[in-house]
């Protein structure tokens, strides 16, 4: 019996007391606890506090004052509260960031997973480029397109002008700016994406293609009828995976537009990082309480994505 | 493949190549900014190819005070491998753990600890600042290596590829009396090494990358990493594009290298986490 206890696994030496025993009997614990404890300091506990911040008046320093459901009813339902409004300018942005981004996120990876599916002259630097912007700092990439997109100086306005056009505020007026932090994005992530498609589209049958084309179809049915149906797990992870990371925009926005022109495109993330993280007196419960709101948001998201994947299987 | 006849790889390849200009242009045009004096950063018409080029932008870079790069660079390098360490052997320990020990309550608490994945980071920004600056971490490298040291991906990600470890060498050494110990560091370790360099790679990029929380955790110059410097920078050089530019370049130095002999490591590391779940 304590054979079985002490793992299932046959223990062929001869038991003897003594200091082995004992730090095999707790050579689980021993093994788990260095994670467990980092796990439990700043994670476990972070989430539990955060929500008792929610409920507090708070600025990191002083003592945090009780205050019920007001910081939730600043920003949810009171609309005498200045915090109303822009919290929900903040979700408008927000909310405008994913539709927009989400649908090109999915679509270009997925075309150009195809194409480099092909197996054409080159694929393996088509996929290597794609994917290579992936692993720039939002920063580096943020940098690279503001200087792309200037006003004045940018490349993009130097080559728009030869259609005639005048020289297009990207970074400073609305809808413009929308475009210029889709676009930035869309260079910097798909090639995530893109992999995630191509090693989906190489578990789909040969015989499905040949079955199909028997049948007569042609390359665009067979895209409808073989290829997408094939790729429906790795999309569905590609969808949910995008729309969280959409959801979590900050730094091209910060960096990019300073959250304008006026609070246009100041998101969430950003919102909460200027209430909570600068000016003298930062208001760490309201932001605690629009973290715990986007937090639920995401965690709803994650939760669908945990439902198609269990009926999966 | 099925997709073997000539005029879809004619496609595919055509296609490929217009949207490649798309990303190829910019590196270029960073690039040749880069090497331009910043008198000529600004010109029209627009020159690819600089009229002189120079080096002058990254001498400059490296030599102001007021944006110290090198620095930045070393908080970045030492805090993104300092974390890397730890977390690979944490997460190899605990994954061993759960994948080849056996001890009550196991696949309950590994079960609770990857439904921990659900939580999103953004929640813990306000408390996980508040704990750092109790603990009086802020502007200290802890604050960049050990909060992330609770994330339980690799964690999964290697247990999976315990699990697929044959036993018989286990088994073997524990008949010649090798403590379970020995049998991590000295069989499964080494068997593993290919999962250990993925999330090596990953843990180390993501690090190195991060930007919103050494932002909140960092207020003096010389404690920033670099993409938070990097960011700084924007605002001290303004409009002077070329330098910015040789600093973007600099920056993203290590990652290019990384990328060329670590490319098949990366490819194989997300097609992993697409099937996780």
């Amino acid at each position: 019996m304590k054979l079985q206890k002490n793992g299932g696994i046959p223990l062929q030496r001869p038991v003897k007391p003594g200091k082995t025993d004992w730090k095999e009997k707790y050579a689980p614990l021993l093994f788990i606890s260095p994670h467990l404890f980092f796990f439990i300091i700043f994670l476990a506990y972070p989430t539990i506090y955060g929500i008792y911040i929610s409920f507090h008046s708070w600025n990191f320093f002083t003592d945090a004052a009780f205050v019920g459901l007001q910081n939730y009813a600043n920003i949810l339902w009171n609309t005498d509260s200045l915090f109303f409004d822009y919290f929900w300018s903040a979700f408008r942005a927000t909310l405008i960031f994913v539709i927009l981004s989400v649908p090109f996120l999915v679509i270009i990876p997925l075309f150009l997973a195809i194409g480099i599916n092909a197996r054409p002259f080159g694929h393996n630097f088509f996929r290597a480029l794609f994917y290579a912007p992936s692993l720039l700092s939002v920063v580096t990439v943020v940098l690279i397109w503001i200087w792309l997109l200037d006003t004045n100086a940018g490349l993009i306005n130097y080559y728009l002008a030869y259609t005639g056009l005048d020289a297009i505020p990207w970074l400073t007026r609305a809808p413009w700016v929308w475009i210029s932090l889709v676009l930035m994005t869309i260079w910097w992530t798909i090639g995530t994406n893109m992999i995630l498609f191509l090693a989906g589209l190489s578990e789909i049958p040969d015989h499905l293609y040949e079955a199909a084309k028997i049948d007569g179809a042609n390359k665009i049915q067979q895209f409808f009828h073989v290829t997408l149906p094939g790729l429906k797990a790795p999309m569905a992870f590609v969808v949910i995976m995008t729309t969280l990371a959409s959801f979590n925009v900050m730094a091209q926005p910060q960096l990019a537009t300073g959250g304008g022109p006026g609070y246009e495109t100041r998101v969430l993330i950003l919102y909460i990082y200027e209430v909570g993280f600068t000016g003298g007196n930062p208001r760490a419960g309201l932001a605690a309480a629009m973290s715990v709101i986007l937090g639920m948001i995401l965690l709803s998201i994650s939760l669908i994505q945990f439902k198609l994947m269990t009926k999966e299987k | 493949m099925a997709v073997e006849d000539k005029s879809s790889k004619w496609l595919s390849f055509i296609f490929l190549s217009i949207m490649a200009l798309f990303w190829i242009l910019p590196l270029l045009w960073v690039l040749s900014t880069s090497l331009k004096p910043e008198s000529q950063a600004i010109s029209w018409p627009i020159r690819w190819i600089p009229e002189t080029i120079t080096f002058q932008n990254y001498m400059d870079v490296f030599v102001r005070q007021d944006v110290p790069i090198l620095r930045w660079f070393w908080n970045s390098f030492f805090i993104a491998t300092v974390h890397t360490a730890l977390m690979l052997l944490f997460n190899s320990m605990s994954a061993y753990a759960f994948a080849r020990l056996k001890f009550r309550g196991r696949d309950i608490l590994f079960w609770s600890l990857m439904g921990t994945m659900m939580i999103p980071p953004v929640m813990n920004l306000v408390p996980l600042y508040g704990l750092i600056s109790t603990l009086g971490w802020v502007n200290n490298y802890a604050a960049m290596i050990f909060p992330g040291l609770a994330s339980v991906f690799g964690i999964f990600l290697l247990r999976q590829f315990f699990i697929g470890i044959p036993h018989e060498l286990e088994e073997a050494a524990r008949i010649d009396g090798a403590s379970t110990f020995f049998i991590y560091w000295k069989i499964i370790l080494p068997l593993a090494k290919p999962s250990l360099v993925v999330l090596a790679l990953f843990t180390f990029m993501a690090n190195w990358n991060d930007y919103l929380w050494p932002l909140i955790v960092t207020t003096s110059a010389d404690m920033r990493t670099l993409p938070v410097g990097l960011a700084i920078m924007q605002g001290q050089f303004n409009i002077q594009f070329a330098k910015l530019m040789a600093a973007t370049l600099f920056s993203a130095l290590p990652v290019i290298i990384l990328f060329i002999f670590a490319q098949r490591f990366i490819v194989k590391g997300i097609a992993l986490s697409g099937i996780k779940g």
